[in-house]
């Protein structure tokens, strides 16, 4: 007699509607149960369906690790590419077709450790792209190394003795290079996160998105599982708008509040809106 | 220097123009609608009219961070469909190679020139060197092929460039100009013919709709290539993929994917592959130079013509593929060869894996100089066959 474990599922009429955007002949998707970036890909992928922008010009570019594997499971046209890179790549792509709408979907390690000088090189240009930055605290996919935005004291696979190192504090930096939207939420708050990519897609320029998501990987090695995580990301977080950046900085290991909101709207024009006027003036008025 | 425009490119006719401005004028002619870069000498005439010309013609420049995010941003044009270049040279082009790596892989169309430079490292970087002849073709790790050309004067820097754009395109492959500085910088006569008599070739399309397309289609040695924003909704990744573009570990695909992207210009090497030969015909002795140093070797041929030696020389246009079957006929008719490259010795290992150790001499020179034609003569006296 044959035995049989778990339960049978059928997909939720959530699912249901974003299924013309997911490549479903791939599911499952590679992520760890526990992992916050499935939640992400939903919450994307109907952000896409309601931005009343054609899907056929809503375009993905993702760099390496975890988050760089969204771009794979969205049916739009979607490009994997160098790690660190995905930022430049975005802005080869949005810059000669402004016709698209460029979002990067990334990790902290890929856009801030080895992309950090992409990163905020986009941010001063003000290119027009849209990046969701995904903030697990480490290197999940490697198995669990610090990076650029691992808390101070954490331990992971390179810091055993506790990480030594200071964190970036992503809002903070992203504000004070001129970014004209930036965002902090978690995975839990899906739907100010929602609204959040919908009024990043309104954006001329750059627009950031941090996701605070939880890591196995994180967790196992700071004793603290994803569902504690999940529950902290409700019990200490505070909605604060006009929240004072400086001190937004995360310990999601300890008590500190987690400051999310979204902190900044700027009408700055971006390289592109500027360029397209270079070209109006070289062409003098020219067409073709 | 100002330049008569015609629906924003260049009229055709007789031009006095630096090497690297003539390419720039060859790129807009092929369509190139955009250019990202980084400052870097001996390569900055190119960036700089680049910079100007691109807005004339409807099109787009963006100065980048550095080497890596340039050709990412030129990578990024490419797969929406826009024909995109840059401009660099040694230390860039290093830091370019990974980036190349993937355009082989994704198969996305992308133009290089490389304006070299002496080197190891930061080297000359006013003067010149032919040391990236090696890391054209080898320069990002695993296998794939590219395409690479080695322009000898301002007007071959017009007419190769065009031609880098239509090999991008029609073989889906990263295209490297290889400039030298002194082709570069140098200025010089450059025709610009009738823009009908220029043949330029475009995008092959997807013919299917996009429910039954794939974007790496078995059917195709180079698959019909969907852009973005066109409704096929196709993924493209630096990861071993299969046809459907989706990653896999699976050795056969592996086996299909990595063969076919060498394949690509092996298969198409006698169309690809160019040169150019000089009194070869009866020759005991054939000089192997390319790029500014053929143009010395070729003064130093004709100086030992006159003195009675049969002596000629073969000029390869394309460093990849490399044209070696006719060097091979040369050599099985008696001749030896002689090459002579400002390196070490690159080219020379080329030669020799087709036409045998044992009937290749070399004149290694290092960078910051060309060879003078008298200097090329004297190693010519010295290995001629008795």
């Amino acid at each position: 007699m044959s035995a049989r474990v778990g339960v049978r599922l059928s997909p939720t009429p959530r699912m249901e509607r974003i299924k013309t955007l997911l490549r479903t002949e791939r599911l499952p998707h590679m992520w760890c149960p526990g992992c916050g970036l499935g939640i992400l890909l939903k919450v994307f992928a109907e952000a896409v369906l309601e931005s009343g922008i054609d899907p056929d010009k809503h375009v993905v570019v993702s760099g390496i690790g975890c988050t760089g594997r969204i771009a794979g499971y969205l049916r739009l046209d979607g490009y994997h590419v160098l790690h660190g890179r995905p930022i430049p790549f975005a802005v080869g792509l949005k810059t000669s077709r402004p016709d698209l709408e460029v979002t990067v979907i990334s990790g902290d390690g890929d856009l801030l450790t080895i992309g950090g000088n992409h990163f905020i090189h986009a941010i001063r240009r003000n290119d027009d792209i849209n990046v969701i930055l995904v903030n697990n605290f480490n290197y999940g996919m490697t198995g669990g190394q610090y990076g650029a935005t691992t808390p101070p004291g954490s331990r992971t696979l390179t810091s055993p003795y506790g990480h030594i190192e200071g964190a970036f504090n992503v809002p903070y930096l992203a504000a004070a290079l001129g970014a004209n939207f930036v965002a902090r939420w978690t995975v839990l708050h899906e739907r100010e996160l929602k609204k959040a990519i919908l009024e990043m897609f309104k954006v001329d320029g750059f627009a950031l998105i941090e996701v605070i998501s939880p890591c196995i990987i994180y967790g196992d090695m700071n004793s603290i599982p994803p569902l504690e995580m999940m529950k902290k990301f409700k019990e200490n977080c505070v909605i604060d708008h006009d929240a004072d950046l400086s001190k937004a900085d995360l310990d999601p290991t300890g008590e500190k509040p987690i400051i999310l909101g979204n902190f900044v709207r700027r009408e700055r024009p971006s390289y592109q809106t500027l360029y397209s006027r270079i070209i109006e003036k070289a062409r003098g008025g020219r067409r073709g | 220097m100002a330049v008569s425009v015609n629906g924003g490119l260049i009229k055709p006719g007789v031009y006095f123009m630096r090497g690297n401005e003539a390419a720039v004028e060859g790129a807009l002619i092929a369509g190139c609608r955009f250019f990202a870069g980084y400052p870097i000498t001996p390569s900055n005439e190119i960036s700089a009219r680049m910079s100007r010309r691109l807005p004339e013609v409807g099109g787009y420049f963006i100065q980048m961070e550095d080497e890596i995010a340039s050709i990412m941003a030129v990578i990024g044009a490419a797969v929406g469909g826009v024909k995109s270049m840059t401009a660099t040279s040694g230390p860039g082009f290093s830091l370019m190679q990974e980036a190349i790596g993937l355009a082989a892989m994704i198969e996305a169309p992308i133009v290089v020139i490389d304006v070299q430079r002496g080197g190891p490292s930061t080297g000359l970087p006013t003067l010149v060197g032919q040391g990236d002849i090696m890391q054209a073709q080898w320069g990002s790790h695993g296998d794939y092929s590219v395409i690479a050309y080695l322009p000898n004067s301002p007007q071959e820097m017009f007419n190769l460039t065009i031609e880098a754009f239509n090999s991008a395109w029609k073989y889906r492959v990263p295209v490297i100009v290889l400039a030298d500085q002194t082709v570069g910088q140098m200025i010089e006569k450059v025709v610009v013919p009738p823009l009908e008599e220029i043949e330029i070739f475009d995008r092959i399309k997807p013919d299917v709709p996009p429910e039954e397309y794939k974007p790496y289609d078995k059917r195709y040695l180079i698959p019909p290539m969907a852009v973005a924003g066109e409704g096929y909704r196709v993924h493209m990744t630096g990861l071993t993929h299969d046809e459907r573009g989706y990653p896999t570990t699976r050795h056969e695909v592996s086996q299909w994917l990595v063969r076919r992207l060498v394949e690509k210009v092996q298969a198409n090497e006698r169309e690809i592959a160019k040169w150019e030969e000089y009194e070869t015909e009866d020759a005991k002795l054939v000089v192997v130079a390319f790029g500014i140093t053929s143009r010395s070797a070729k003064r130093a041929v004709r100086e030992a013509r006159n003195r009675g030696l049969k002596v000629g020389l073969y000029r390869p246009i394309t460093a990849w593929p490399f044209p070696y079957w006719r060097l091979e006929e040369l050599v099985s008719k008696g001749a030896k060869v002689l090459v002579v490259e400002i390196n070490m010795g690159q080219m020379v290992h080329v030669v020799r894996e087709y036409v045998g150790k044992e009937n290749v001499e070399h004149m290694p020179w290092a960078p910051g100089a060309v060879p003078p034609p008298e200097v090329i003569l004297d190693r010519i006296l010295e290995v001629y066959p008795q």
